[in-house]
């Protein structure tokens, strides 16, 4: 789900990202843009006026149009906006007098049956409880037969069936096995029914007034169309539900249901089914979800990571020193600090946008995690002295160094030498500007180059300029020379 | 599930794509209770249609079409309503078509798709019942072996139409299933053979290689076989029909559409759209769970009851 929405959002954000000043024109002209995607995609019309009028008005305020990088900040309105619309992730409810009856509604082919089950033995085996299940489906040929045979296949509780019970006495049935065995919940999984299906959706009311459930979800089909406003409408309306299951996540839809459902029946989505196997069913992430979305990685996490964790004095200094081509072991000892303060080194790749390809490459290479730690250990057995001059490490301090933090003289010699590589990197760029650091990098994907337009990581982060030069250039895959990926730009060149 | 007579069907059918109209209706009389065609209302009218899910091409060509000969002039609801029923009924009408049987088959073998949900093993008892009642043999082949119990529906519908149905175990081989069923039929001298599938999602590569081998064994078993393969699409569905009509139209050949449960709100406007972009048949609709309850589609009424018209 998510891919083809985002292939689309990404395509009209990219626009945006290449470009340096907008205007409120160019701004507009994205969102009808965005508006075309999240439609297509099936997010519901009312769902998607209120996301563009939220995210325009935000969008054509004075500080993006007068940032510096209007691009990059119309991209996070729309990473906000879509987090917004997806709510909070929230965990099933237990919180009762067992056993907790969960009620599960929807229309016919939603797929509450599998999720029934699903759920149950998420509850089982995440949770450790005890799960009856019970089918109220006196409809559909064999459903109840279904639920049954799914129980007793994966070693969940079943209510034994009585034909010709009514759904409310089977629901009641099912309280009184529960409680007289010692269940933690009940799940009640009823039959499909259309929402405006009277006699029907009164009857499941009947079953809710019988045994006040703690939960009564919702359970959608990810493919759903516009419609999914009137089902969710009605449903909590004549139901009330407390939460949403999306089924078929799986699948290729584009997740409008989702970004839906959330807005329209206030109720956070709780559990997403991801395939036909019955363990495969996920608790909810919204904040990966509109990542996923934005096929973007998580630059904004990035940004406020990078911010939080890098001194605005400290990426100043570092910034003037770069500037004058002064670069000594102490300043790649804070860079290495840096980034170790940002959390692994694969979870920043992850952030960046466009570096899956080479976050894949570098677990394929292998590079050994702690390579950081161990670098911060070379040169924190060094003396201030040989940290300022590192000339001076001749063999036998190289022999001392190793010895100090347990490493190899090979190591020592290693860092050495990418320290070596970055100095005169860093004292050519000085000279020569941006050109020069990304025409020292022959291996880096041109479409991660065009990340060095976004001019947001130019600004925000000063520390992270630093923190670009500070990642050893010799990192396999990494493009030899250049260190860190060309979202940290500029760094020559400014101030 | 009560057995209603014949007479109410039609009821039924507007009733259902009335409610599923209706809002499209009330929006329209909101906009255009005599008022001027301007961009703005051309907009508004946009929104509408993509609220029944016609999707934002269509929207946006209909949309063309009445800017074409009305901008600017003052309009009102009920010739909005005929605009909408007459453009939509002009994409309709070319793929209305019943699905016929070849008597000289023997068996005519007709596969039913789709994806998990849609209403497969339901659309196959009703169209058992349609051609039992038409005075045909009738045979189903229960080829659902994934889904628990799914074999077990299709027999209950079995017995309320009196048809046999062929069956494996749940886990079984599908295809070697639909084999052995044509084995059977062609001995028996049935004259039509309704193969169910599971339900897949069409993204799934191996799921749609195992459908693509069902259709290899069948052939093997009867060249011209099989001779109807319908997808079955939710009415409910958005967009995304469109990725199973075309997927699924790779893995199979897939002759025609049926589209179900039309009986609730859901406007089954992507029909429109489907419609101009791939031409396939529109077989039948299903508007309720009765075994009554599939009808053939009609485009005149189809866009009429979208339009919010009384037939």
């Amino acid at each position: 789900m998510f891919e083809g929405l985002s292939d689309r959002l990404g395509g009209v954000l990219d626009k945006l990202r290449k470009r340096g000043a907008l205007k409120e024109s160019d701004v507009k002209e994205a969102m009808r843009e965005v508006r075309v995607a999240l439609l297509e995609a099936d997010v519901a019309l009312p769902v998607v006026k209120t996301f563009i009028s939220n995210a325009t008005e935000r969008a054509i305020g004075a500080d993006v149009l007068r940032s510096v990088t209007p691009g990059q900040m119309v991209v996070k309105i729309v990473h906000d906006e879509l987090k917004n619309m997806l709510g909070d992730g929230e965990e099933i409810n237990l919180a009762s007098t067992p056993p907790v009856p969960i009620l599960m509604v929807g229309l016919q082919g939603s797929g509450k049956t599998t999720s029934s089950a699903k759920i149950a033995l998420h509850l089982t085996k995440k949770r450790n409880k005890k799960v009856l299940l019970a089918s109220l489906d006196i409809y559909r040929p064999a459903a109840q037969q279904q639920l049954k045979v799914l129980a007793d296949d994966n070693g969940l509780g079943i209510l034994p069936i009585v034909m010709g019970e009514k759904p409310v006495s089977i629901a009641k049935r099912a309280m009184d096995m529960g409680r007289k065995e010692g269940y933690d919940a009940v799940i009640l999984d009823t039959a499909g029914r259309l929402h405006i299906d009277m006699e029907l959706m009164s009857e499941v009311a009947q079953v809710r007034d019988a045994v006040n459930p703690v939960e009564t979800l919702l359970v959608t089909d990810a493919m759903t169309g516009q419609d999914s406003v009137n089902v969710a409408k009605e449903f909590a309306e004549k139901v009330g539900i407390t939460g949403i299951v999306l089924t078929r996540v799986d699948g290729d839809a584009r997740g409008g249901a989702a970004l839906s459902m959330r807005q329209i029946t206030g109720c956070p989505i709780k559990m997403l089914g991801v395939g036909e196997k019955i363990d495969e069913m996920e608790a909810f992430h919204p904040d990966r979800i509109a990542n996923r979305i934005l096929g973007m990685g998580d630059v904004v996490s990035l940004v406020e990571k990078a911010a939080e964790n890098i001194k605005a004095e400290d990426a100043e200094k570092m910034a003037k020193k770069l500037r004058k081509g002064q670069f000594d072991l102490n300043d790649l000892l804070s860079q290495l600090k840096q980034l170790q303060n940002m959390g692994d080194l694969s979870g920043i790749m992850g952030m960046l946008p466009g570096m899956g390809a080479l976050k894949k490459q570098m677990s394929q290479t292998k590079i050994d995690p702690k390579l950081l730690t161990h670098q911060e250990a070379i040169i924190l057995s060094m003396t201030p002295k040989e940290r300022e001059n590192p000339a001076l490490i001749k063999a036998s301090r190289k022999k001392r160094i190793a010895a100090g933090c347990g490493l190899s003289v090979q190591d020592v010699n290693k860092l050495l030498k990418q320290y070596q590589t970055m100095s005169t990197m860093i004292k050519k760029m000085g000279k020569m500007g941006k050109k020069g650091l990304f025409g020292g990098m022959p291996k880096m994907d041109p479409a991660m180059l065009e990340g060095g337009d976004m001019p947001d990581l130019n600004n925000l982060p000063k520390g992270l300029t630093g923190g670009g030069g500070g990642l050893p250039p010799g990192f396999p895959g990494l493009g030899g020379g250049g260190g860190m990926p060309p979202g940290f730009p500029g760094f020559g060149k400014k101030k | 599930m009560s057995e209603e007579g014949k007479t109410s069907w039609f009821a039924r059918l507007k009733n259902g794509l009335k409610r599923s109209s209706s809002k499209l209706t009330t929006g329209i009389a909101d906009i255009f209770t005599k008022r001027r065609l301007d961009d703005d209302a051309l907009e508004e009218f946009e929104d509408l249609l993509i609220t029944s899910d016609l999707g934002v091409t269509t929207a946006a060509k209909l949309s063309a079409e009445l800017a074409k000969t009305r901008f600017d002039k003052e309009v009102d609801s009920a010739e909005i309503q005929q605009f909408i029923a007459d453009e939509v009924a002009k994409i309709l009408e070319p793929v209305a078509k019943p699905l016929v049987i070849d008597p000289t088959k023997k068996p005519h073998v007709i596969l039913v798709v789709g994806v998990n949900g849609s209403g497969k093993t339901t659309t196959i008892g009703k169209l058992a019942k349609t051609y039992k009642d038409q005075g045909l043999k009738v045979m189903m082949a229960a080829g659902d072996t994934f889904r628990a119990a799914a074999v077990e529906q299709l027999k209950v519908w079995g017995e309320r139409t009196d048809c046999p149905v062929i069956a494996r175990d749940t886990g079984a081989d599908a295809a070697g299933l639909a084999f052995d069923a044509i084995d059977q039929a062609k001995r028996e001298g049935y004259d039509v053979l309704l193969v169910d599938t599971a339900g897949r999602l069409q993204n799934k590569a191996h799921l749609m290689d195992e459908l693509k081998k069902i259709v290899r064994v069948i052939t093997k078993r009867d060249e011209t076989a099989p001779h109807d393969t319908l997808l079955v699409l939710d009415a409910t569905t958005g967009q995304n029909a469109h990725s199973q009509v075309e997927t699924f139209s790779q893995a199979t050949n897939v002759s025609g559409l049926i589209v179900t449960k039309l009986d609730g709100t859901a406007k089954g406007g992507v029909v429109v759209a489907l419609a101009e972009k791939f031409g396939k048949p529109v077989h039948a609709i299903g508007v309720g769970e009765a075994a009554e309850d599939l009808r053939p589609f009609e485009a005149r009424s189809f866009a009429r009851s979208l339009a919010g018209l009384e037939d």
